[in-house]
């Protein structure tokens, strides 16, 4: 049950708006939304994928950190180029988390910065030519790197360089594919942009790469997990229960994936969508082209777990869906215990969330198994179909949230006093001073996997020991806090 | 004399190069101390002054040398005919890299290297003929160039470009304090071009400065890489060089334009002949339509 009545709600909303200027408010307004779970199209209550309002400190990022941030850096065996000035790749290095298996450095580069490094002289005379050098020294010194994607920074679309006829001739020259994309950070209202972006060029680049070569041995089984990116080992912890349904997993996008995964996934039998806004492109077109259906899934928490290894099973036979159940059985003991020790110290606790592409929807039933209560959901970079999944989420008269201000998001925790916070690195230290526990929800803090049963128990234990820390006991001064009577003695006071 | 920073712009080819150095030479043989910023990739600014090809720039010294904090000023400036100071830009090759990018590099680096220094009498910035991007704006911007002149002549597209090039001065002017100086007219010899200059300016709200004769004799020097004056001193053309320098030297007029609309512009060429009364009868018929009206 919401703790806020439906006119509760819609009245913190005009009060948090009050401050802003009439076209400011009337831009946002139609951004924050009570939520009605009967609704059918979100677009009847919420806008989103709007350019955000100047003088508002908004949590979003740029296409750059959806193509290369997102998509695309996670290929571990590929070299993907900051093209442009050292600092975007520099400042984003390494910093999703995306866990691979391999050797750095050697076949694998998930960690790695390679940067063009642009000074005056490349953009007055152009990034070319030192383009062309970059691929040659990569040839040279990483031979066992498949290929290579250039991803493009803003000054790259501003001085027009041609980087695709660079990429053209090093492909052949290297026999191996130099892939352009077009990502300059200033193109669209935010990442979501790069997403598109960056499955276009794997559409143009990559999943054709096997048409007319049938060496690939295929099953009944084969699927590829779309759009999990690994963060904390997430991917792995989800593979292993398709595996153990008997399923095939051919191929992971692209969290510990590789190229050569992302050209075989045409051949699959089911695409299986994990984050539906940075991957739905792709996996449309192959619906597309090569007639293969997706499905979306949710491997957060034992409730969607069970839900989804069942909706994936229904696709095959009666055997994958009897492994199905016996999977569900055979990890309820295991997550049966982990209920009945965490629920009780976190039953009726409320969170916020406010994260990017999936999450602010999926955790949602991780929550609820452990006896909490989602309040209020945003997402940074949604478009309205994931609004339309959202709505059915969250309960009667909850709180949404799009594109949220830095404001906005203060006042609402203000008012709503959850238990919980879950956003991401900008977000935690004020939350963290407000004296309000917080769990970064974009890399895990540092800890994960959250999905699949395993990831389950991590997320439990996560969620207990920043909701129940002591530490929140201690946000007042000693002196600060009313007296005890007969204990408080000075000397012990002061010791 | 404190110094005084000017800007020549212009429609592409009018011959803006061509008359700098001229007016330069000039100003130079009435003893000014003189400098010219060449903002134009080609690197042409400076060829009759150095009887040069093409001046070593500062943004391919700056290439060459890894970066422009590598460079001293005695690398990129050159002293040519009476000691005038000379300095190129430079930029990329025509399709690539941003051009713009590197008139703002090299004007940073000439001020930060001191070398606007207190000798100097004038600094002129020949600028590329269209201000198509922030960067070719540079020379008028904030404690840059104050004086504009626009060198044009009775040709429909050349007036364009100067009411054009008013508009952005206008601009620049509320911000700062760049002002419109006046027009030189560059002569094509077509009908009444003194008079219908002189109208331009006068709507512009500014000054004719100087009309510039048609003579094969610029064409001549420039073949030898040199100014009319260094060329031919007692040619005609050389003593209407030395009195645009002189009316530049003595210059007051200094103004924000009033840039005129369109219609105003049109009314004016079909005012001096230059266009037809436009039929609003024949917009957008074609050959075929007209064959079957006829």
């Amino acid at each position: 049950m919401a703790t806020m009545t439906r006119d509760e709600t819609q009245a913190l909303i005009q009060e948090v708006l009050e401050v802003y200027p009439e076209k400011a408010k009337k831009d946002r307004a139609k951004h924050l939304a009570v939520n009605d779970p009967s609704v059918e199209q979100s677009k009847k209550c919420i806008t989103s994928n709007r350019k955000s309002q100047p003088g508002v400190m908004t949590i979003r990022g740029c296409a750059y950190a959806g193509s290369k941030g997102v998509v695309w850096g996670p290929i571990k065996d590929m070299i993907h180029i900051s093209h442009g000035p050292v600092g975007c790749g520099q400042y984003s290095r390494a910093g999703r988390r995306n866990y691979y298996t391999g050797m750095t450095g050697v076949n694998t580069f998930g960690t790695m910065n390679f940067t063009s490094d642009f000074q005056e002289k490349d953009i007055v005379f152009g990034g070319d030519k030192k383009l062309a050098k970059m691929l040659d020294e990569i040839e040279q010194l990483f031979p066992l790197s498949k290929g290579v994607s250039v991803q493009s920074e803003c000054p790259i679309g501003l001085i027009g360089d041609d980087i695709e006829s660079v990429s053209k001739q090093k492909t052949k020259e290297h026999h191996k594919p130099v892939i352009p994309v077009r990502c300059e950070g200033f193109r669209g209202v935010s990442q979501s942009l790069g997403h598109h972006i960056a499955n276009d060029s794997i559409r143009d680049h990559v999943v054709h790469n096997r048409d007319n070569d049938t060496s690939f041995e295929t099953t009944p089984y084969d699927v590829a997990i779309i759009g999990d990116y690994n963060i904390g080992g997430d991917a792995w912890s989800s593979r292993i229960l398709l595996e153990e349904m008997g399923l095939r997993v051919v191929a992971q996008w692209s969290g510990d994936g590789t190229l050569s995964e992302m050209e075989l996934t045409p051949k699959v039998k089911l695409n299986l969508i994990h984050c539906y806004r940075s991957m739905n492109y792709i996996s449309r077109h192959m619906e597309e082209r090569y007639g293969v259906p997706w499905m979306e899934y949710n491997l957060f928490g034992p409730t969607k777990i069970a839900e989804s290894l069942r909706k994936i099973a229904e696709f095959f036979d009666e055997t994958i869906q009897a492994n199905a159940e016996k999977v569900i059985a055979k990890y309820q003991a295991e997550y049966d215990a982990i209920i009945a020790k965490y629920r009780p110290r976190l039953e009726g606790k409320k969170v916020m969330l406010y994260v990017g592409g999936l999450r602010p929807r999926h955790i949602i039933g991780a929550y609820e198994d452990l006896g909490m209560e989602v309040v209020g959901t945003g997402y940074e970079f949604a478009h309205n179909d994931d609004y339309d999944r959202t709505v059915k989420e969250m309960g009667d008269s909850t709180l949404l949230y799009d594109d949220v201000t830095g404001y906005e998001f203060e006042e609402f925790t203000k008012a709503l006093k959850p238990d919980l916070v879950g956003s991401g690195i900008k977000e935690k230290y004020i939350f963290q001073k407000m004296g309000i526990p917080f769990r970064q929800m974009h890399s895990w803090d540092y800890s994960g996997p959250y999905h699949g049963y395993d990831g389950f128990a991590i997320f439990a234990r996560d969620m207990d020991m920043t909701i129940n820390n002591p530490c929140w006991n201690s946000m007042k001064a000693p002196w600060l806090k009313p007296a005890e009577g007969e204990s408080e003695a000075p000397m012990a006071a002061s010791a | 004399m404190a110094l005084r920073q000017c800007a020549i712009y212009g429609k592409g080819g009018i011959g803006k190069s061509t008359t700098t150095q001229n007016l330069v030479a000039g100003l130079a043989e009435l003893g000014k101390k003189v400098m010219i910023v060449g903002c134009d990739p080609k690197a042409d600014s400076t060829r009759l002054i150095l009887h040069a090809k093409a001046q070593e720039t500062i943004m391919h010294l700056a290439a060459d040398a890894g970066s422009v904090e590598d460079l001293e000023l005695e690398d990129v400036l050159r002293a040519g005919y009476a000691g005038i100071k000379c300095v190129e830009s430079g930029g990329p090759e025509p399709g690539v890299g941003c051009a713009g990018r590197g008139v703002i590099t090299a004007i940073n680096f000439l001020e930060e290297e001191g070398a606007y220094d207190d000798e100097l009498d004038f600094v002129f910035y020949d600028v590329l003929g269209d201000v198509v991007c922030g960067g070719f704006a540079m020379p008028i911007r904030e404690n840059k160039a104050q004086e504009i002149y626009i060198v044009c002549s009775g040709e429909m597209m050349a007036m364009y470009a100067a009411n054009n090039i008013s508009k952005g001065i206008v601009k620049y002017a509320s911000s700062g304090g760049v002002r419109l100086a006046g027009l030189i007219c560059n002569s094509r010899n077509t009908a009444r071009e003194d008079e219908l200059i002189m109208e331009l300016a006068r709507q512009l709200g500014t000054q004719m400065i100087h009309f510039v004769p048609r003579d094969n004799v610029v064409q001549r020097a420039e073949i030898r890489r040199m100014t009319v004056i260094e060329y031919d001193p007692t040619a005609k053309q050389a003593d209407e060089y030395r009195q645009l320098a002189q009316k530049i030297i003595d210059n007051k007029n200094f103004v924000i334009p009033t840039p005129i609309s369109m219609d105003a512009l049109e009314d004016l060429l079909m005012d001096f002949g230059l266009m037809e009364e436009e039929d609003e009868s024949i917009v957008g018929k074609a050959a075929s339509e007209e064959a079957v009206a006829a």
